[in-house]
């Protein structure tokens, strides 16, 4: 009995890991189209510049100036939230498999995912 | 050239990448830093920002795909990520202060080390004898389907991998790469588990090791959404026709063909790094 129930918790997590990237790449990839076709209309016929390295402004990097921006109707901005949806993906497995070893009450798994989720979290 | 032809032939290789890195197994994104940085000499670190969003686009979609992963080994492949992630990020803040020559010549001799590597022979996988102390405490050992049932399987060497996912991930930040050939060589030949557990834990840990660098690319402002966004859309797309167009009989001549490509455009890569034109 306790097999069977565990089993069904396993098909279950893998039933939502599933969802959650299928959907998380493809509303990523929707935001990045929308973004493209605004980018493309405002800069279509200028000339790309990427010979030198400059970094990208502010408000590409900011989630803040982002969003921001996106609320004024920019393309560029856009495409980065679209972008930040598609990291956010694996990110989201992580923390979702993270809640499965609790329920299956793997501890030591619980704690070293969390430790791998904490050190990518830490570096945004 | 204007943006929006810049932009449509992006796309279009992006897609030719993304179908050719499915059906062979190479990982198409490879060719984006290269076909960047020579053709359309952006500079490498826009080039590696780009790489490793197509990185986590195919990995995170591939992973989609196949979510019956009875076959990866996904506690080792958490476990090992704390080597390649803690990799991954001192390989990022590595690419701000390696000179771009450095970085192209790097990039060139890791594409031929991998196109080499995804053409040797599998080593056997340790199913009899008892089974490591480490890898036990870990529970790492597992098994995997097969026409017989359920085979079990065990993992060796977990130092050994340990260290060798440490490296994966360094070059893996460096160069905005997925390495899957070196994680896959790790696990197949160090730690001897089964080839299709390690190809499939290792398609599991790029996306997970790709989310680690992407924070400091992200900051560094290597992520630019007008090179992004036909490369995103153009893998995604060629690696979901892949799937379709083919059943998983993979043509070695394909495979042949496309890591002779990798091969002349590392020698390029390497060769422009050296003569300071990249």
């Amino acid at each position: 009995m306790e097999q069977k129930r565990k089993r069904l918790q396993d098909t279950d997590m893998e039933n939502v890991i599933g969802y959650l990237l299928r959907y998380g790449v493809l509303s990523a990839s929707v935001v990045v189209l929308a973004g493209g076709i605004v980018y493309l209309y405002r800069h279509g016929h200028q000339l790309p510049a990427y010979s030198q390295f400059r970094g990208e402004p502010d408000k590409m990097r900011n989630p803040r100036l982002i969003w921001q921006a996106v609320l004024r109707g920019e393309g560029r901005p856009l495409i980065q939230l679209g972008l930040l949806i598609l990291i956010a993906t694996p990110i989201a497995r992580i923390a979702f498999s993270i809640f499965g070893y609790l329920l299956e009450k793997d501890y030591l798994y619980t704690v070293l995912t969390a430790i791998v989720l904490l050190v990518i979290l830490w570096n945004f | 050239m204007s943006i929006l032809v810049f932009t449509i032939i992006l796309f279009v290789a992006a897609l030719v990448a993304g179908l050719l890195g499915s059906l062979t197994g190479l990982g198409g994104g490879v060719v984006i830093i290269p076909l960047l940085t020579l053709v359309f000499k952006v500079d490498i670190h826009y080039a590696i920002g780009t790489s490793l969003i197509s990185v986590i686009a195919t990995s995170s979609g591939a992973a989609a795909a196949y979510v019956r992963e009875g076959i990866a080994n996904i506690r080792l492949g958490m476990f090992l990520e704390l080597a390649t992630t803690a990799g991954a990020i001192a390989g990022a803040w590595l690419a701000a202060y390696l000179p771009t020559e450095m970085i192209a010549i790097l990039f060139g001799v890791v594409l031929i080390i991998s196109a080499v590597l995804s053409f040797v022979r599998q080593a056997d996988p340790v199913t009899t004898g008892t089974a490591g102390v480490l890898a036990a405490k870990l529970r790492l050992n597992s098994t995997m389907p097969t026409p017989e049932g359920k085979t079990p399987y065990f993992v060796k060497n977990v130092v050994g991998g340990f260290f060798m996912m440490n490296i994966a991930g360094i070059i893996s930040g460096l160069l905005g790469i997925g390495s899957g050939a070196l994680k896959v060589i790790a696990m197949d030949n160090i730690m001897r588990i089964p080839f299709k557990v390690s190809t499939t834990t290792s398609n599991f840990m790029i996306g997970v090791t790709a989310a680690a660098s992407v924070g400091v690319y992200l900051k560094r402002g290597y992520i630019d959404p007008g090179l992004s966004m036909p490369v995103m859309l153009g893998v995604l797309g060629g690696a979901f026709v892949g799937t379709r167009v083919l059943t998983k009989a993979k043509t070695p001549s394909l495979k042949i063909l496309f890591a002779l490509v990798i091969l002349i455009l590392a020698v390029e890569m390497i060769y422009n790094g050296i003569t300071h034109k990249i």
